[in-house]
């Protein structure tokens, strides 16, 4: 099992991403510089957070041209997990790999701050440890995580319940208070619709250790290498 | 040669940027402003030796793939 950190001028998540899989999911991982062309070696790519190309044009308009996006195309088409937090999020939807959009937040402010997230679909293999009735405290750190797509996205995105994660109050209840930043339906994480490929705002990555206030990203992680380790065996 | 970009948001598609910039003319004492929407403006050098419609189809397919998201913005290429 290998995990790849795609990192992009600009990345700066890319760190922390790299510690939480090498520390506590226990796998090994490299750093894959963007002008990488081959990904064959890994199971998995993480497209982490910051601000890939200076946010320039659009946040993640310019990463997408990056000659690794082609690798992650392929890879993605091979069946194999793309995981997108925040600025990678962006990247992904811009790349056309998940539908819809990330605009300026409504309030126009970057929020940075603990948020609480609801799993809308454990049917993932990002997801599959994820205690659907927990509701989880994750970070969020971003200007633009304001999702957007249009009715029939958003219609399929619900009927092939790709809709992953939504923000919430303590409850677990979705209501426009609770949403940070103006997202459709308080989405906050989406899959495509083979579900190997998932983005959000939150940073699970920055949610793995207590000291540091919430370990409730642990668990996607632990999805992550439960599902890469069943097509090994399987294999 | 010169092409001009136009790139706006689609008039479906809420403008945070443009409703802060309104609320600050109003500041001013503009109270009859109906919406200020923002957008992006962009000027495109080619080569003297290119067509018009040569420098049109590539204009566009800039404005297409790079310039604008289609999911949130509609473009409109001039060439001057």
């Amino acid at each position: 099992m290998k995990f790849g950190v795609i990192v992009f001028p600009g990345s700066n998540c890319d760190h922390d991403a790299y510690h939480v899989v090498s520390k506590h999911v226990g796998q090994p991982v490299d750093f894959v510089w963007h002008q990488e062309t081959d990904l064959s070696g890994y199971d998995a790519v993480i497209v982490p957070g910051g601000f890939s190309y200076g946010d320039y044009l659009r946040a993640g308009a310019l990463a997408r041209f990056s000659p690794v996006m082609k690798a992650i195309k392929d890879f993605a088409a091979e069946g194999k997990f793309v995981f997108g937090i925040c600025n990678g999020f962006q990247i992904l939807c811009e790349a056309g790999l998940l539908p819809g959009a990330l605009m300026r937040n409504a309030g126009l402010h970057f929020v940075c701050k603990h948020i609480n997230l609801r799993l809308e679909s454990a049917n993932t293999p990002f997801t599959s440890e994820v205690d659907p009735a927990k509701v989880l405290s994750i970070p969020i750190a971003h200007a633009e995580g304001n999702y957007t797509c249009d009715d029939a996205t958003y219609n399929s995105l619900e009927e092939n319940g790709q809709i992953v994660f939504r923000y919430c109050d303590e409850n677990g209840g979705i209501t426009a208070a609770a949403n940070p930043n103006g997202a459709r339906a308080n989405i906050a994480g989406i899959c495509n619709l083979d579900r190997n490929v998932l983005g959000m705002m939150p940073h699970p990555e920055r949610a793995c250790e207590e000291m540091l206030g919430s370990n409730d990203g642990r668990d996607i992680f632990r999805s992550l290498t439960k599902a890469i380790a069943q097509i090994e065996t399987a294999a | 040669m010169k092409a001009i970009v136009y790139v706006t948001l689609k008039p479906s598609v809420l403008d945070p940027q443009g409703k802060a910039i309104h609320h600050s003319v109003e500041s001013l004492g503009f109270d009859n402003i109906g919406d200020i929407r923002q957008g992006k403006y962009f000027e495109i050098a080619l080569d003297e030796s290119v067509s018009e419609a040569d420098a049109r189809s590539a204009v566009e397919r800039i404005a297409k793939d790079v310039l604008a998201n289609p999911v949130i913005e509609d473009y409109r290429v001039e060439i001057a």
